[in-house]
């Protein structure tokens, strides 16, 4: 159990004239799950080595349980670590894989077989003790990196996309159990990985990130409901987030979007009207507007339908602002007849607009 | 799957692969049916007269106490030549492999004597050794050691081994290096993770993911001291010194019996039983890589 702080840290790799890592700070609660998500490049996998104790840190602190390790041998800050590639040792067996930690402590035979047994129970790996990595399928292999992890009982646990070598059905299957045993352990864990769907649902808090920098840290919740910038709202949600060019009105209660369409907004307050800004609005927070509504509630776009995609619960309608060539992604209910081609009056779910500053793609909300 | 390359000509494939064919059947299987044939027959020096003795020859090589002493040596020599070119070559390719700047340059330096014919190997050691002129030899002689090859057959012994195992640290230094760098860094992390200090990291994981390079290199050079320093032990002591001589090496014997004592017969015999070796030692090493485990 332990906290981890992560202060003011920068990495720069030799010969590198940029900075991979541009000055990151987070504490990390005893017990938390925090999921560093983020595209390819984005230093996540830099910034959780650093932790390791695999990358040097060029500036700044990381320190473990209030002791800063930056000059500690990963072997010594007491962490285990799951591999992308799951870095089992091919010449050994499971039982040997998951005990060679524990054979170099020097700990007593019987407390090894104690830990391994028990460790592979709880991943269903017991019939599989004396066998080869490469006789055991992909998700095998993969608790087996969990379970050499496990047995070490570190204090801290270290994710670099552990499911990402996985097939789809086994990659949801695993996500669960890797929760359920970190609720189980209580074990304080960094979790990489760039697919936000597996992010959202393992994270306590995410880290989303983004050419060095964390975006934005918060709840998953948090993250979705208010994203921090342009970049963070199209990353996290599936489908992504819309976003439209528009224009703060001169009385400041509403945006203007390019076909003159107003919708109106609570967040412009303090903008200057005629402001332009981008909008940002949710494909499932939009919904059909009831048929023969009255004039134009402020809350209203039209649209014109070109493409569907329906997924049985949900249809995923592709169209165009009316007038315009601004897209807008919805998500609909499965029960809605939409078809290419026609003319659709949707409804923006109040207060789910959001806005973003065009130059910085910061958002807005901050400062109302 | 594989696209497979079809001739419209029926000629021209085995026009194609004609000149290999021929090269074989004239350098290698002509060569080695005369041994054999030889092998059962004795000729006088100035090939006038021959007589076919049956197995004669074999009877007397299994009875000739210098025979023995050859196969003795060429055992140590091999396992020397061998131990010592494949430790030195893993201690260099390991630390090559930590390199990063410039590591194409270290990489050069160190393939380089393999480029180098075994004569010419054999003779620049000759001459640092060279009991008059070579610059070891003085060296050895300001730090009061008596050094002369050309009458120690153990110093004699040492210089071959010396100089056929430097040449042959590039090639086992090529295989070590491409076998350390096919081991993933993140098994090297992990268990550097898991405690494990770089000594440990290395008995432990990289030497046993090695060993099917280490195998093949084995048998490589084992038949590497075998057959192919015949050019070393010729420039540098010609079998000797003494007699039986220090450094005369089943291969050389050969030589020496057949070309210089003119023991046509004998020498074929040797020749024989030398082939049958080799044939075993390939077939070793083919089964062990067709069965190899690949991790």
């Amino acid at each position: 159990m332990a906290t981890v702080d992560i202060r003011g840290v920068r990495k720069t790799y030799a010969g590198l004239a940029f900075e991979t890592i541009k000055g990151i700070d987070c504490a990390i609660a005893d017990g938390e799950f925090l999921v560093m998500l983020g595209p390819s490049g984005c230093g996540k996998s830099t910034l959780l080595r650093m932790v390791a104790g695999l990358e040097r840190i060029t500036s700044g602190d990381i320190a473990i349980d209030g002791r800063v390790v930056n000059e500690l041998e990963p072997k010594d800050r007491n962490i285990a670590m799951v591999f992308q590639n799951y870095a089992l040792y091919p010449h050994m067996n499971v039982y040997g894989n998951m005990s060679y930690g524990l054979r170099i402590q020097k700990l007593p035979k019987a407390e090894i077989d104690r830990r391994v047994r028990e460790a592979a129970a709880i991943l269903e790996l017991s019939d599989f003790l004396f066998r080869k990595p490469r006789a055991l399928s992909g998700g095998q292999r993969q608790r087996v990196a969990m379970g050499r992890a496990i047995v070490r009982e570190p204090s801290v646990f270290l994710f670099d996309e552990p499911l990402s070598n996985l097939d789809a059905k086994l990659r949801t299957q695993m996500r669960v159990e890797i929760k359920r045993l970190q609720q189980r352990l209580g074990t304080t864990s960094l979790y990489v990985t760039h697919d936000q769907v597996e992010a959202m649902t393992l994270a306590d808090r995410l880290m989303v990130m983004k050419d060095g920098i964390a975006e934005q840290i918060g709840t998953p919740l948090e993250v979705y409901r208010n994203p921090a910038s342009v970049f963070v709202a199209g990353f996290i949600g599936s489908p992504a987030m819309n976003f439209l060019p528009g224009r703060v009105t001169a009385d400041g209660g509403a945006v203007e979007l390019t076909g003159g369409v107003r919708l109106a907004t609570q967040l412009t307050g303090g903008l200057a009207g005629g402001e332009d800004v981008t909008v940002g609005v949710r494909p499932e927070h939009l919904a059909p507007a009831a048929n023969g509504a009255a004039a134009p509630s402020g809350n209203e776009v039209q649209v014109a339908v070109d493409l569907i995609e329906a997924l049985g619960a949900d249809t995923v309608v592709h169209s165009r602002l009316d007038g315009t060539e601004d897209r807008l992604l919805a998500r609909l209910p499965g029960s809605v007849t939409v078809t290419p081609g026609m003319t659709l009056t949707l409804t923006v779910e109040p207060g789910a607009l959001q806005l973003f500053d065009k130059a910085t793609g910061r958002s807005l909300s901050a400062r109302s | 799957m594989q696209k497979r390359v079809t001739f419209n000509s029926r000629t021209l494939p085995y026009l194609l692969v004609a000149p290999q064919i021929l090269i074989t059947l004239l350098f290698f299987i002509w060569p080695a049916i005369q041994a054999v044939g030889q092998s059962f027959q004795r000729e006088d020096p100035f090939g006038l007269r021959t007589a076919f003795v049956w197995f004669d020859n074999y009877i007397r090589l299994f009875g000739d106490p210098f025979y023995y002493h050859s196969i003795q040596i060429t055992l140590v020599f091999s396992l020397l030549v061998t131990l010592l070119s494949m430790g030195v070559a893993l201690f260099l390719a390991t630390m090559a492999d930590r390199v990063i700047r410039g590591a194409t340059g270290y990489k050069t330096l160190l393939i380089a004597p393999y480029a180098i014919a075994p004569v010419i190997a054999g003779v620049l050691w000759l001459f640092m050794f060279q009991p008059t002129i070579g610059i070891v030899a003085y060296m050895l002689d300001q730090l009061g050691y008596d050094w002369n090859y050309h009458v120690h057959g153990n110093e004699a012994m040492m210089l071959v081994i010396l100089a056929a195992a430097w040449k042959q640290i590039s090639y086992n230094f090529l295989f070590f290096l491409a076998g350390l760098q096919a081991i993933p860094k993140s098994l090297i992390e992990a268990a550097a993770i898991d405690g494990a200090s770089p000594t440990r990291r290395f008995w432990t994981i990289i030497f046993p993911l090695l060993s099917p390079t280490t195998f093949f290199l084995l048998v490589v050079n084992i038949v590497y001291a075998f057959f192919d320093t015949f050019g070393i032990i010729d420039a540098v002591t010609s079998g000797g010194p003494g007699s039986p001589g220090a450094t005369n090496i089943l291969v050389y014997k050969v030589y020496s019996d057949g070309f210089v004592g003119l023991d046509l017969g004998g020498s074929s015999a040797q020749s024989v039983v030398l082939m049958i070796i080799v044939i075993a030692l390939t077939v070793v090493q083919f089964r062990y890589i067709e069965r190899r485990v690949h991790y």
